[in-house]
């Protein structure tokens, strides 16, 4: 990868990220709103900044007012909000909006976050939430699927079909997850210990053929993210991450409307993303993608031009996606083991800009200047890409 | 699969549950541009009319495209094993729907399948697909 690719007056958006934290992980007892005050005052502390200087906010999975609710609980009255829904791919759409506020001098600096109470509260339903006045619910909840879990159920079926894989196969990624978050002290699975292909394959069988192991946690969690010009990141506390690119997908809300369940618009939001950044896939350091579920890394693996169609699981077999590995990927432990609060998309941001400041200790990917970021809403639903890097 | 409460039709879709009453399955088809869809709309996702969408009679057999055995229902009282499946009708459009009449486990991608009818205690019905006889 060429250091000249990011230079500042060159490519990238002209937008930086200044500061991330996450707020209290796990089983925490807190009300939302109270794990989105930590995930933003310690963000804001990494940055330097302070309340006073946030005029743009984004997030979501707080009420139906969501940017209103959190602008009015932390008694700012923000230019700029965004709170477009897109599941856990919603995070890398803000941080694209937000790069476009602040270019276009609507914001200066902006706070996007999420949190979730999810364990402590027991409020996640294995059927999802439909409305009643949605296609949905005429046509798909009389049959009881699983929401998500059994549409990723039936991509996962479709695709060790279609390419000749196995479920031993797909195992792979839980366990390459699992290496991860054994070297991260905030992951859920911290001392756990390492996870095996027959552990996987002999938990609890939900939605054939995902296991309770090919699935990602239920936990409570949250993070933020802080953005600003690249000008003003100049002098503020921690290295600029420099946002390179940015793109997204949107292709449906049923399980019927995707034609071929193997090909998700990951494909388009991940070419977008790095033609914006003027790179090739071959030029990313460290990937961290939405791990929902086991199948979800294999596809986002294929879109992303990592790999050629039908062959992800293949690619990995060799250790490839483990510490240590050539291709460093959920390097928290993802998903799977490190925390996964509902909408994980702002997680994978605070992990690849800490990859890119080198601030990950056992888990640090040496030399990382160049990260993708890639969070996956709903029922492969919204697809969404981020580009990150570092001049140095 | 027992009956379940199914949300009620609207003006949009009314055509499609009134056809279940009598056991026959639809597909909206545009008398424009020949398109199908499911579910109903209130406009043609192939051309965009919105004054040209009809029920057709399907032929009531297709092809499995995916599906999946669930052990863990989100409905309490729900019988498992069941299996929910994308089902691709020979008009070519995907619906949604549960596998029925055979071992969950027996199930693969490419069966051939037939429709067949789980009564509303509203009188509607809810098609599910069964082996289609050889
Ligand atoms: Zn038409």
């Amino acid at each position: 990868m060429n250091g000249h690719l990011i230079g500042r007056d060159q490519l990238g958006t002209g937008v930086a990220v200044v500061g991330v934290a996450e707020s209290d992980l796990g089983v925490t007892d807190q009300p939302i709103l109270g794990l989105q005050t930590q995930a933003i005052t310690r963000a804001l502390d990494d940055a330097g900044l302070a309340l006073r200087d946030v005029d743009g906010l984004a997030t979501t999975g707080i009420s139906r007012f969501s940017a209103t609710q959190l602008a009015d609980w932390l008694g700012i009255q923000p230019k700029w909000t965004d709170s477009t829904f897109a599941g856990g791919s919603a995070y890398e759409m803000y941080v694209a909006r937000a790069a476009q506020a602040i270019r276009a001098g609507q914001a200066e600096t902006v706070l996007v976050s999420f949190a979730s109470n999810q364990r402590s509260a027991r409020s996640r339903s294995l059927g999802g939430v439909v409305e009643a006045h949605t296609p949905e619910a005429q046509f798909e909840t009389p049959y009881a699927p699983l929401y998500p879990l059994s549409y990723y159920a039936m991509a996962a079926q479709r695709y060790l079909h279609e390419f000749g894989a196995t479920r031993e196969h797909l195992a792979e990624i839980a366990v390459a997850a699992r290496e991860w978050a054994l070297l991260n002290p905030k992951a859920f699975r911290y001392g756990a210990g390492p996870l095996t292909v027959e552990d996987v394959l002999a938990s609890p069988m939900i939605s054939s053929p995902l296991t309770t192991a090919d699935c990602c946690l239920v936990t409570d969690g949250g993070g933020a993210v802080v953005l600003t010009s690249s000008e003003r990141a100049r002098d503020l506390r921690k290295t600029p991450v420099e946002v390179l690119g940015y793109g997204e997908r949107t292709t449906n809300t049923s399980m019927t409307a995707v034609d071929d369940l193997t090909l998700t618009g990951a494909v388009g939001s991940s070419a977008d993303a790095l033609a914006r950044a003027g790179l090739s896939i071959s030029d990313i350091d460290v990937i961290e993608v939405y791990d929902s579920f086991t199948i979800t890394v294999a596809l986002t693996l294929e879109a992303l031009g990592v790999c050629g169609r039908g062959e992800a699981l293949d690619f990995i077999q060799d250790g490839r996606i483990r510490p240590g590995g050539q291709l460093p990927l959920n390097t928290n432990g993802g998903g799977l083991s490190y925390c996964h609060p509902g909408q994980y998309g702002v997680l994978l941001l605070v992990e690849a800009v800490r990859q890119l400041r080198g601030e990950c200790g056992p888990r640090q990917v040496a030399g990382a200047r160049t990260a993708l970021a890639h969070g996956t809403g709903g029922i492969l639903s919204t697809h969404a890409t981020v580009i990150l890097g570092v001049d140095r | 699969m027992k009956a379940p409460s199914v949300a009620p039709a609207d003006v949009v879709t009314v055509g499609w549950w009134d056809a279940t009453r009598e056991h026959r399955l639809t597909v909206q088809r545009c008398a424009e541009c020949s398109g199908v869809q499911h579910p109903p709309r209130s406009l043609c996702i192939h051309c965009g009319r919105t004054d040209t969408l009809r029920f057709d009679t399907a032929a009531g057999t297709g092809v499995v495209d995916s599906f999946t055995v669930v052990y863990r229902s989100p409905v309490p009282d729900a019988d498992v094993p069941y299996v929910i499946a994308r089902v691709r009708l020979d008009e070519g459009v995907i619906c949604l729907t549960r596998l029925e009449n055979a071992e969950p486990d027996a199930w693969c991608i490419g069966d051939r399948v037939a429709v067949d009818w789980v009564d509303l205690d509203d009188g509607r019905a809810l098609p599910v697909f069964v082996p289609a006889p050889r």
